[in-house]
C-alpha cells in the first residue's frame, strides 16, 4: 500500500504505439489495494493490453460493482469513462450504457461476490443477451473486504485462513456464462500475464459477451497452504488449455505453427487468434465438448485456463434488438420526431 | 547467468554511480540527504573524511560524478553535486571541535612531504591524527600549492583555501614554506622514515613557433603567470589578450585577464569547441564573460613590429578522420588568419620535472621519464618514496590528487607498521533496512521531477573589474534543498531476498522504470534482450537472483532504478526491502589493519 504517486519518469526507451500513447499514459491512480493483490497485476495486464490494441482512451467505459476487484477500475485508464454501480449490478448499468451509446468499448469489473452471489442473476442475464463487453471476473474466493469469510466460488473443501472448511459447493462461473449463451468463454491467472494478456486483446476484439474468469489470489485472506486460491496452488495445478496469439486485423500474420498443432479463428473484424493446442485436444467451437473439457478436468482437480470456448460469427445485444447503426445517444430530436407526416405514413401501414 | 553475490560490496558500490566515479569515493547521496535536511555541518564532515576540501571542491571540482550520476539518465541533467558541496561548506556551522585532535603522543616516525598541495595535505591528514610527524616542504610562501597558485581567487576565495589548510596544518603539521627541495638524494640522506612527493606537475609547455624569441616579454605560460597574478606579482595585462590553449587553465587565463585591464580577450584552439578539455562549465563561464572561443586555428607565427608584438597568424585547419577512426587536423588550404593582440598566454599543457630527484638513488623512471609509480599503493621503487598527485601520472586535478593522497598514507601507515602493502583493507561496508513502516522509510522516496537549478552569480558588473571578487554565488537554502531533492538516493539499495517472493508480480508491475522482470534463466546477453525493457546500457548491472519456486528468476536492471521503493512497498512478503548501503574507502589508521587481519583469520 503506497501513498505516493507512481512517479512520472519512465524508461527511456518506452515505446509509444500507433495512436502515439506509452503504456504509461494507459495507467490510472496508484492502486490502494493490498500489496500483492492478484487484482494490480491484472490492471497491469489491461493497461498492457489497451496499449497494444491501440485503444484511445476516451472511447472506453469500465464498469464494477462493489468490492476490492470494483476498486480496480480506478487504478488503470485514468482518462476513461468509469461507473461504479451498485453491489453486483455492474451488468445491468453497463447494458444500459451500451444500449445508449454502442460506440464505446466496455469492459465490466466484477468479483466472485459481486457476481457469483448478489449479482448472481444480473451477471447470467448479461451474458444471455450477449452484451458486447468484456466482462472480467477477478476471482479470490474470499471476502476480502470483509475480512476473509469464504465467496461463492470457493471450493468446497478449501480451508479460510482461520482453519475453517468450506462446505458449500462452489459457482463455477465459466460452466455458467456458457450455459447462459456467453459467446467468448476463458479463464486465466493473475500471475500468468502472458496468458491473460492475449486473452484480453482476443476478448476485446470479440463482438458480443465475453466472459473471463481470472484466478486472482487474495494475499491477505486466501493465499495459505489449504487454500485452491493461492499462488502456489495455481502454479501446481493450473492445465494449460491452449497459448494464444491474437493478431489484429491490420497485422500480417506471422505466427506459424505446424499443421495439426495450431488452429486459426477469424473474428468478426478481420483479426485473427492462433492457438497452439497445448494439451490434449479442445475443440473451443463446440460447446458441449468445451462444457464437457471443464467438468472433466474440475474432477481430475486441475484448473483449465486459457480460452475455453469461442462462437466467432456471434451476434450482440444491438442486433438482436435490430437497433439503428447510429448510436442511440446520438439521435436527435429530428431522427427521433419525424414529424406528422412520417406518422401518418407508419399508421396509415397499420391500418 | 549465476545469481549475482551482492556480498561483494563493489556490487552495491557500483550502483551508486556518483560515489563510484568519484576518486575518493566520497558518499555523495549521504551527505546531499544531509542537505536536505539542513544539517550543513554533518554534510561537511563526511565530505571533509573523504575528499579533505570540501569548500574548495564545491567550487573547481572536475566533477567526475556529474557525468556518472544517474539522474542524467532519468531525465535530463545530473544532480549539480559539485554545488551541493559547496552549500555544506558556505552553510556548516563551526566545525573546529570535530576534526581530530593532534596526538598528544607521536609514534616517532617522521614523514616528509614535498610540495604542499592536494595529495601531501591529504596524505599529512590521514597520518598526523595517528602520531606520525609530518612536515610539509613548498616552493611558496603558503600551503595549497596548485589550489593557490592556478585557481584565480575570483573562482576560490583565499579565505577558504586558508581555511581548510588550515584544518589540516592544525593537525600538528609542520609546514616549511618558501623552501624547494633541490635534492631528493640529501632529502633522503635525513632522518625521515617515508617521503611523499607531491609536487605537482609544475611546468607549463611552450610553444615554440617563429617569433617567440624576439616578443618573449608580451608572452607568458599560463600556469606561471596565474602563479604570479595569484601571489600579486603580476597585476596588469595588455588590452588586447590571445590565449592559447584548451583546458581549464586557459579558461583561468582568460577570464583572470578580462580581470586584469584584457579588454580583448581571446581563446584560441587547435581543435573543435567540443573535443576542448575544458569542462563545459568553465567553457560556459568564460563566454558568459564576453571572451570568445575560435576554433580550428593552429599557431604559427608571433609577428611583431621591430620585437614589439602585433599579433599571432594562424593556420586554419579541419579534422579529418582516418581509416583508423584517429582524428587528424589537416589544413584547409584557406588563407591564414591573423589575431591582433598585446599579450599572449600560453595554455597548452602542463608537464611532470624531475631535476631534483636523482637518478642514481634507486628510482626508476620510465621512457617519458616519469617515476614509475605503483597504481595502488603509490610507492616508487624505492621502498620509502611515494608519489601522488600529478606528480605520480601527470596532470589530472584536485580530487584525483587527493584519492592518491589516501592510498599513500595507507601504504605509508601500513610500511611503518611491518604491514605488506600490497594487501589493501577492504571497502568498508555495512547494509541498514530503510524499513519504518507499511510506507514509511527512514529516506524520502518521493522523487522529485524538478529540473536542474542554477547557481546564483553576482551581477556582472560587481566583479569583471576584480581579480578576487567571487563571481559564482552558490545555491541560497531554498534551491539549495529543491537541488538536494533531485538526488534519487542510488546508495538505498533494491535488496531482494528469493526465498520469500511468490512471484505475483507486484514489483514488475509498479516499477515505473520497467527495471525489474520475472523470466527464465539466462546468460547475460540474452536477458538484456527480453527483460520488461531492454537493458542495452552494458557499463550497469544486472541484479539476477537464485531460482525462484517456478524456476524463473528474478532480474533487476540497475540502470535508470530511481530507488524509489515502490518495488519494496507493493512487495506483500517483504522480499524486496530497501537497504541503504554505507561504503567507506579504508584510510590510513589502525582500523584498516585490524580488518585485514580479520579477514586473513577468517
Amino acid at each position: 500500500m503506497t501513498y505516493l504517486a507512481k512517479p512520472k519518469f519512465h524508461h527511456p526507451s518506452l515505446p509509444k504505439n500507433e495512436v502515439g500513447f506509452t503504456r504509461r499514459d494507459y495507467e490510472g491512480k496508484v492502486s490502494t489495494l493490498c500489496a500483492g493483490c492478484g487484482h494490480d497485476s491484472i490492471s497491469a495486464a489491461v493497461i498492457q493490453a489497451c496499449w497494444e490494441m491501440n485503444i484511445e482512451p476516451h472511447k472506453v467505459a469500465k464498469l464494477s460493482g462493489i468490492g476490492c476487484s470494483s476498486k480496480t477500475p480506478d487504478y488503470f485508464l485514468g482518462n476513461s469513462h468509469g461507473f461504479n454501480t451498485v453491489h453486483g449490478r455492474m451488468p445491468s448499468v453497463l447494458t444500459g450504457a451500451n444500449a445508449a451509446n454502442k460506440d464505446l468499448l466496455y469492459f465490466g469489473f466484477s468479483g466472485d461476490g459481486d457476481s457469483a452471489s448478489i449479482g448472481l442473476g444480473q451477471f447470467a442475464h448479461a451474458m444471455r443477451r450477449g452484451v458486447n463487453m468484456v466482462y472480467m471476473l477477478e476471482n479470490n474466493g474470499v471476502y476480502g473486504l470483509t475480512k476473509g469469510q469464504f465467496s461463492a466460488t470457493a471450493d468446497k473443501g478449501s480451508r479460510s485462513k482461520r482453519g475453517a472448511v468450506n462446505a458449500d459447493t462452489p459457482v463455477d462461473t465459466v460452466s455458467l456464462a456458457l450455459l447462459m449463451g456467453a459467446t467468448f468463454v476463458a479463464r486465466s491467472f493473475s500471475g500468468d500475464k502472458r496468458q491473460l494478456v492475449p486473452l484480453i486483446k482476443a476478448a476485446m476484439a470479440h463482438k458480443g459477451a465475453a466472459f473471463i474468469d481470472i484466478i486472482s489470489p487474495c494475499v491477505t485472506f486466501n493465499n495459505h497452504v489449504g487454500s485452491t486460491k493461492s499462488y502456489d496452488y495455481m502454479r501446481e495445478h493450473n492445465e494449460v488449455a491452449n497459448c494464444l496469439d491474437f493478431v489484429p486485423s491490420r497485422d500480417e500474420i506471422t505466427v506459424d505453427y505446424e499443421e495439426g498443432e495450431s488452429a486459426k479463428v477469424t473474428l468478426h473484424d478481420g483479426s485473427v487468434l492462433e492457438l497452439s493446442k497445448n494439451r490434449g485436444e479442445h475443440a473451443f467451437r463446440d460447446k458441449t465438448a468445451a462444457m464437457n473439457y471443464i467438468q472433466e478436468h474440475q474432477v481430475k482437480g486441475v484448473i483449465v485456463t486459457g480460452l475455453l470456448y469461442i462462437q466467432p460469427e456471434a451476434t450482440d445485444l444491438h442486433e438482436h434488438l435490430n437497433t439503428v447503426d447510429v448510436p442511440l445517444n446520438r439521435l436527435t430530436e429530428k431522427e427521433l420526431c419525424p414529424g406528422a407526416a412520417v406518422l401518418k405514413e407508419i399508421n396509415a401501414s397499420l391500418r | 547467468m549465476k545469481p549475482t553475490d551482492i556480498a561483494v560490496p563493489d556490487y552495491f558500490h557500483k550502483v551508486v554511480d556518483c560515489q563510484w566515479a568519484c576518486p575518493a569515493h566520497t558518499p555523495v547521496p549521504e551527505y546531499i540527504r544531509l542537505i536536505a535536511a539542513g544539517r550543513y555541518g554533518d554534510a561537511y564532515m563526511i565530505n571533509w573524511e573523504s575528499n579533505v576540501f570540501p569548500g574548495i571542491l564545491g567550487r573547481t571540482c572536475d566533477r567526475p560524478c556529474e557525468p556518472a550520476c544517474r539522474r542524467g539518465r532519468v531525465e535530463k541533467e545530473p544532480v549539480a553535486i559539485c554545488r551541493l558541496k559547496r552549500v555544506a561548506a558556505d552553510f556548516k556551522d563551526d566545525i573546529r571541535d570535530r576534526l581530530p585532535k593532534p596526538p598528544e603522543q607521536k609514534n616517532g616516525k617522521r614523514i616528509a612531504l614535498v610540495g604542499g598541495g592536494p595529495a601531501s595535505l591529504a596524505v599529512a591528514r590521514d597520518l598526523a591524527p595517528l602520531g606520525y610527524e609530518c612536515v610539509v616542504f613548498d616552493q611558496d610562501p603558503k600551503s595549497g600549492g596548485m589550489m593557490r597558485t592556478q585557481i584565480p581567487k575570483f573562482r576560490l576565495p583565499e579565505t577558504v583555501i586558508d581555511e581548510e589548510c588550515d584544518y589540516i596544518l592544525n593537525l600538528g603539521i609542520e609546514f616549511v614554506g618558501g623552501k624547494r627541495i633541490d635534492s631528493l638524494k640529501s632529502l633522503l640522506a635525513e632522518d625521515f622514515d617515508a617521503i611523499f612527493v607531491g609536487c605537482g606537475a609544475p611546468r607549463g609547455r611552450d610553444l615554440d613557433i617563429p617569433g617567440r624569441k624576439e616578443v618573449a616579454k608580451n608572452i607568458h605560460i599560463g600556469i606561471d603567470w596565474l602563479s604570479s597574478v595569484s601571489f600579486g606579482h603580476i597585476d596588469r595585462i595588455g588590452k588586447r589578450v590571445i590565449v592559447l590553449g584548451g583546458g581549464n587553465t586557459a579558461m583561468d587565463c582568460c577570464r583572470s585577464s578580462r580581470r586584469l585591464g584584457g579588454e580583448d580577450v581571446k581563446v584560441v584552439v587547435r581543435s573543435g569547441f567540443e573535443e576542448m578539455k575544458a569542462s563545459p562549465w568553465e567553457k560556459e563561464d568564460a563566454m558568459h564573460e564576453d571572451i570568445p572561443i575560435f576554433n580550428y586555428l593552429v599557431p604559427k607565427e608571433f609577428t611583431h613590429d621591430n620585437g614589439k608584438l602585433t599579433g599571432i597568424t594562424f593556420e586554419k585547419v579541419k579534422a579529418v578522420r582516418d581509416a583508423k577512426g584517429r582524428r587528424d587536423l589537416v589544413p584547409t588550404g584557406e588563407p591564414d588568419q591573423h589575431f591582433d593582440c598585446d599579450s599572449v598566454l600560453v595554455a597548452i599543457g602542463q608537464e611532470n620535472a624531475f631535476p631534483w630527484v636523482e637518478r642514481d638513488i634507486g628510482i626508476a623512471f620510465d621512457k617519458y621519464d616519469m617515476p614509475l609509480v605503483d597504481k595502488t599503493t603509490m610507492q616508487s621503487t624505492l621502498p620509502r618514496v611515494f608519489f601522488g598527485g600529478d606528480a605520480a601520472f601527470g596532470p589530472k586535478n584536485i580530487i584525483t590528487a587527493v584519492a592518491h593522497g589516501h592510498e599513500a598514507a595507507l601504504s605509508i601507515d601500513l610500511m611503518l607498521r611491518g604491514e605488506d602493502i600490497s594487501r589493501r583493507p577492504p571497502l568498508i561496508a555495512k547494509m541498514l533496512s530503510q524499513k519504518m513502516g507499511i510506507h514509511e522509510w527512514g529516506y524520502r522516496n518521493s522523487v522529485s521531477v524538478e529540473e536542474r537549478h542554477n547557481t546564483k552569480w553576482a551581477p556582472v558588473e560587481t566583479y569583471i573589474n576584480s581579480i578576487s571578487v567571487e563571481a559564482e554565488l552558490g545555491f541560497d537554502l531554498k534551491t539549495a534543498r529543491a537541488e538536494a531533492e533531485r538526488c534519487i538516493n542510488c546508495d538505498v539499495q533494491t535488496v531482494f531476498t528469493k526465498e520469500t517472493c511468490i512471484e505475483c508480480d507486484a514489483c514488475v508491475d509498479i516499477c515505473p522504470m520497467d527495471c525489474i522482470t520475472i523470466t527464465t534463466p539466462g546468460d547475460e546477453s540474452d536477458l538484456r534482450q527480453r527483460l520488461t525493457a531492454p537493458a542495452m546500457n552494458i557499463d550497469q548491472s544486472l541484479y539476477v537472483s537464485g531460482s525462484l519456486k517456478t524456476g524463473r528468476v528474478i532480474v533487476k536492471d540497475e540502470d535508470v532504478c530511481l530507488h524509489c521503493g515502490f518495488c519494496a512497498e507493493r512487495c506483500p512478503t517483504g522480499a524486496w526491502d530497501m537497504q541503504k548501503s554505507l561504503l567507506k574507502t579504508a584510510h590510513a589508521g589502525a582500523g584498516c589493519k585490524d580488518e585485514c587481519r580479520a579477514k586473513e583469520v577468517a
